[in-house]
């Protein structure tokens, strides 16, 4: 035999081999969470910390009996943060392990493909923090669940805190805002909110797009040295936060008057910048750092301290880590609701679990007894309202850690709940949907 | 013993310049049509067809566009994931605003709008060559990327820029499932593939061919290298166009420009290279090879039964993928067709060695 | 007149990071005739290796020098490049002789996939440090005849003067030294160097080996700017304008074309730009690049490509 044919054979085999493994598994006796990661790419430097503190949580919950004596089993797939490997991770694992409860994509791309693909599938989409702002409608947005914030609420919380700064929304007409943004569905979310306000108190909004990966931001730095804008507004996301950071020192624009969105405020984005980063201002997705919250040293005490930790243990109470850990309690708080109606101890449907995302009402003593005190705010959600709840604060780096900067600041319902209104109604016209009625809620 | 000609005389021109001259050939062909419209449907899993079939059968139809100019006329070209936007965001337009087109219409005016734009960027081609011309049409490339991105008319207004389509029917039967999805795509590259097959039996595909081969001595002979080399952008662009087309609407149904970008172009090019330069069969099993094996390199440490992290695993499956390309350049530099074509030669002799 | 000099210095600047890149790929391109795709990786690959070995030297040995340990973690680095130019030419190179250019270069691009994925095992996927001890605070220049100074980078600067001089090194080498004349025969004509005696697999080996040594320079510049991680790869893609507009066999077409790209990245996107949305960096050196092609189809000092029939 040649070595040709060989490796034909070889070939031949392990086609074969697949074509019979390629069948989806027999359903099984747990919950299932899949969990669609980026732990290789540009993006893996803040997809890696999310990922562990999300697996962290599930492995916490299963150590403490699972939700209501269901265990959780969850199943990683890498997506590198690209739209089609994440449609392929959602087609791999949707019908695995008695079929997905709910996916978590952790990209505002394939939440946008996604959402195409849930309501004939019947698996919730959560997206805390990220995803399609006008989501937060649950009347059209039957499947979406943009729980904790949206990238409006991001944009307007931040618009709010400069105008405090400054001393009154007033004060901000004639100052330039520029905003720096991944040239993606992600970066270009927060315009349309962000040129509504401009448009309001009369501030000039600039527009500077940086391509992926974003390692390229010499010509936006330049252009930000030109215009000499009062404030930078930073969405980036993987390298190209540091590299924003890295530019800035550079051009000599003071790091004091940058202020990221909430995926652009954490350690990987800043540490290897270091004392050049100092008094960079970010969002915090109602958790910023939190080393001494009881779910950490839940966490530190049930995992790590045994070796059974996803990740090192310094990461632990890092930024993108309690989103991480955030993000999988809501998914899991959603199960447990769900069992509140549909039975106690049994395994929860997609559909089920989504009555239960509808219908989530965390409050401080739930979030307390969770381990969450002072790491988030009580959030309930309803029919209408996917988001649950639109507060969010400041923190900035000083060097060393983040620390807190500003009191929590409420996102303005009354700009934010007519666009999202009216996006939802242009999302249901495209794609002929009848926006459901309070009955139908009930069901 | 089975494929011979033994006993097949042709007695008419007609007879001897068709298609598939062998009977054998015929039978084959004719068997695997059947296997692929009614055997896969029904045995396949809903995954396979939506994460195998549909996607190979997709790109495979741009592989064979590919193949038509780089293969069969020698004009390297790194754009094609940018032709396969064009085509994608044209039918879209077309589809989004003026809804009364059929399906099938707006797919083609897609593949027109592609060969449009294929053409202008195949300008340089007259002047430049190798490559230097592989590195221009980078500029095709990346310039797309950015118009689909930067200008709004093209995504329709939508703010997030991306874009979506659904509700698709072809002659009143939805295209839903993923059998339908399958047998849409299976019926167009069918008639695709036949077209190409004509194409470069004809004398346009021989002229690209001398254009390949040596294209001085072409010009010499009096093939007309403006026409030879824009005519083949032109169907190449219109193939991978349609591709594009079907790959946004019917494979992913919701996209970014993201999804054309320069890995898109250098997957086709593999394809193309893998399953050997100027050659139709080769674009299909080029195609089927890169669609299959990221796959299976993803599962393996699952079957194998190795606990991996996600990341080893999307790390190996970068190595082992680049180490096969290199691998199977060095084994078989002409490609899967060739040693498609030496297996043929073998049978036509078999059960004797020479 | 400050603001555009200050773009005008950043793009001269700029530009030399791409010629380093560019020089990588017409030192391969010279010697073997093959378009190397996989520099980029091969940057990446090295600036990992000296990131990573920067990090571990001082825990493995104990040294508590950064210079000695950056100096260690270089040669180390170097070593690594070695290998892997040594590997490409026994597992690659040599089976591959005598294939035609586009096949070479999807070689080199499985290549550069392997070494992306073995970067990443290896040493991480994670962003890394390269701390050359570089200042990263600017410089103000000419505050009284520019208004508040025209704006310049110090670490730009240092990595300009270090191109320079390894251009200059390389310059001499190829033309002082033996094997730089090996080299240069080899590019010339393989089989006329091969029947004086010129083994050309050493060739090759040296001259990949030396195309590491590029990447690994580039690597710990772009490294030391913008941090180590895998995106630093893609930055490679900005180098092949560079590498047509010059001309695929010029040295100095090579730092030329990277000016030239350097400069007008900066100056189409901060005055062009804005009046069409931005972003316009990624494709505008391409279409440069085709532009003079069309005028010149070997680029700018490459060799006349002659037909024959």
């Amino acid at each position: 035999m040649t070595f040709k044919s060989m490796a034909a054979a070889l070939a031949a085999a392990a086609c074969a081999l697949a074509a019979t493994s390629l069948q989806a598994q027999a359903p099984a006796k747990e919950q299932f969470f899949p969990s669609l990661v980026y732990r290789t790419g540009a993006y893996a430097p803040n997809g890696v910390p999310f990922a562990n503190g999300f697996a962290d949580y599930f492995k916490l919950v299963n150590a403490r009996g699972g939700i209501n004596g269901v265990k959780i089993v969850s199943e990683e797939c890498e997506t590198g943060y690209a739209t089609d490997k994440g449609v392929e991770c959602y087609e791999r694992l949707k019908a695995r392990h008695g079929g997905a409860t709910v996916f978590q994509p952790l990209s505002t791309g394939i939440t946008l493909a996604l959402t195409e693909k849930v309501p004939t599938d019947k698996i919730p989409l959560l997206t805390p923090g990220y995803g399609i702002s006008g989501s937060q409608d649950g009347l059209v947005y039957k499947w979406n669940f943009p729980i904790a914030g949206h990238y409006w609420v991001a944009a307007d919380v931040l618009i709010q805190h400069l105008a405090k700064k400054e001393g009154g929304f007033d004060k901000l007409r004639g100052k330039k805002i520029t905003l720096i943004y991944h040239d993606s569905p992600y970066g270009k979310e927060p315009i349309p909110l962000l040129q509504e306000r401009a448009k309001m108190h009369g501030f000039e909004l600039g527009l500077i797009p940086v391509t992926h990966p974003g390692v390229e931001q010499k010509s936006a730095w330049l252009q930000v040295r030109q215009n000499r804008p009062d404030y930078v507004l930073l969405w980036g996301w993987g390298v190209m936060n540091s590299t924003a950071l890295k530019e800035a020192q550079a051009t000599g624009y003071p790091r004091e008057k940058m202020y990221g969105v909430w995926w652009a405020g954490a350690e990987p984005d800043v540490k290897d910048v270091g004392e050049g980063a100092k008094g960079y201002n970010a969002l915090a997705l109602q958790h910023g750092a939190e080393p001494n919250a009881k779910v950490v040293q839940d966490v530190l005490k049930t995992l790590h301290d045994k070796d059974q930790g996803t990740g090192p243990r310094e990461e632990v109470g890092s930024v993108l880590y309690m989103r991480g850990l955030m993000s999988a309690m809501l998914g899991v708080e959603g199960v447990r609701r769900a069992q509140e109606r549909y039975g106690r101890g049994k395994v929860m449907s997609g559909e089920q679990a989504r009555w239960g995302f509808e219908n989530l009402a965390l409050d401080q003593k739930r979030l307390d007894a969770l381990g969450f005190a002072g790491v988030m705010r009580p959030l309930s959600t309803s029919c209408a309202d996917h988001m649950g709840v639109a507060w969010a604060r400041v923190h900035t780096w000083d060097g060393q850690k983040w620390v807190f900067s500003s009191d929590w600041l409420q996102a303005d319902e009354m700009i934010i709940k007519p666009m999202a209104r009216a996006a939802a109604d242009k999302y249901a016209t495209d794609k002929k949907i009848t926006r459901r009625t309070p009955e139908e809620c009930q069901s | 013993m089975f494929y011979r000609e033994n006993g097949q005389f042709k007695t008419s021109y007609r007879a001897d310049q068709q298609i598939f001259p062998v009977r054998q050939d015929r039978i084959a062909v004719l068997v695997l049509l059947a296997l692929a419209f009614i055997a896969v449907p029904l045995l396949a899993s809903e995954y396979l067809l939506r994460a195998v079939g549909i996607p190979f059968l997709i790109l495979s139809l741009a592989a064979l566009g590919l193949n038509l100019l780089v293969g069969y006329c020698g004009q390297v070209s790194l754009g094609s994931g940018g032709f396969m936007a064009v085509g994608a965001y044209t039918a879209y337009n077309v589809f989004v605003r003026l809804p009364g087109v059929p399906l099938v219409v707006a797919l083609l005016l897609g593949g027109l709008g592609a060969t449009a734009v294929g053409l202008l960027f195949g300008l340089p081609s007259l002047r430049i060559k190798g490559l230097y011309l592989a590195v221009a049409t980078l500029a095709a490339q990346f310039f797309i990327d950015w118009a689909f991105l930067r200008i709004p008319w093209f995504t329709h207004g939508s703010s997030s820029g991306s874009v979506n389509v659904s509700g698709l029917t072809v002659l009143g039967l939805p295209i839903e499932t993923p059998v339908q999805k399958y047998l849409f795509c299976l019926a167009l590259v069918a008639v695709f593939a036949l077209a190409a097959r004509n194409l470069v039996r004809g004398h346009i595909g021989r002229a690209w061919m001398a254009m390949r081969d040596m294209d001085v001595a072409a010009a010499v002979i009096g093939i007309r290298p403006v026409h030879a080399k824009l005519s083949a952008f032109a169907v190449s662009s219109f193939f991978v166009g349609v591709a594009g087309a079907l790959w946004g609407f019917v494979h992913l149904g919701s996209w970014e420009p993201a999804a054309f970008n320069i890995d898109r172009s250098f997957q086709l090019l593999f394809m193309v290279i893998i399953g050997g330069l100027g050659s139709v069969a080769g674009s299909f099993f080029g195609a089927a090879f890169i669609v299959v094996l990221p796959i299976v390199l993803d599962q393996a440490p699952a079957w194998l039964g190795l606990p991996m992290s996600t990341a080893l695993s999307s790390h190996l499956t970068l190595m082992v993928f680049g180490a096969l390309i290199v691998f199977f350049l060095i084994v078989e530099p002409h490609g899967l067709a060739r040693l498609w074509s030496t297996a043929r030669e073998k049978l036509r002799l078999w059960p004797f060695p020479h | 007149m400050g603001f555009l000099l200050e773009t005008l210095l950043g793009g001269l600047m700029a530009g030399m990071l791409y010629s380093l890149i560019a020089l990588g790929f017409v030192l391969i391109f010279k010697a073997s005739g093959v378009f190397n795709f996989a520099q980029g990786a091969m940057v990446l690959f090295a600036a990992l290796a000296m990131a990573r070995f920067a990090q571990w030297l001082p825990l493995w040995l104990g040294i508590e020098s950064r210079m000695l340990a950056n100096t260690l973690a270089f040669v180390l680095a170097l070593g690594v490049m070695v290998a892997v130019a040594w590997a490409v030419e026994r597992l690659v190179l040599r089976h591959l002789v005598n294939q035609e250019p586009i096949t070479l270069l999807m070689a080199t691009l499985g290549i550069a996939y392997f070494l992306d994925g073995a970067g990443q095992t290896v040493f991480g996927s994670d962003i890394y440090k390269i701390d050359l001890g570089l200042p990263k605070d600017p410089l103000l220049l000419w505050p009284r005849v520019f208004e508040g100074g025209v704006l310049v980078t110090p670490e730009d600067l240092i990595a300009a003067a270090v191109a320079a001089v390894l251009v200059a090194l390389l310059a001499l080498f190829f033309q002082k030294t033996a094997t730089g004349r090996s080299l240069r025969a080899v590019a010339d004509d393989p089989q006329a160097a091969q029947s004086i005696g010129i083994g050309l697999s050493g060739i090759w080996v040296i001259v990949w080996s030396i195309a590491g040594g590029v990447a690994l320079v580039t690597g710990v510049i772009w490294g030391s700017k913008l941090g180590v991680q895998f995106s630093l790869s893609l930055v490679a893609l900005k180098a092949l304008p560079v590498v047509i507009l010059g001309g695929l066999t010029s040295v100095p077409g090579a730092i030329v074309g990277g000016l030239i790209v350097g400069v007008g990245e900066k100056l189409s996107e901060i005055y062009l730009g804005p009046h069409i949305g931005g972003g316009i960096e990624i494709w505008f050196a391409y279409v440069l690049a085709l532009a003079v092609l069309l005028v010149r189809p070997q680029g700018l000092f490459g060799e006349k490509i002659i037909d024959r029939v």
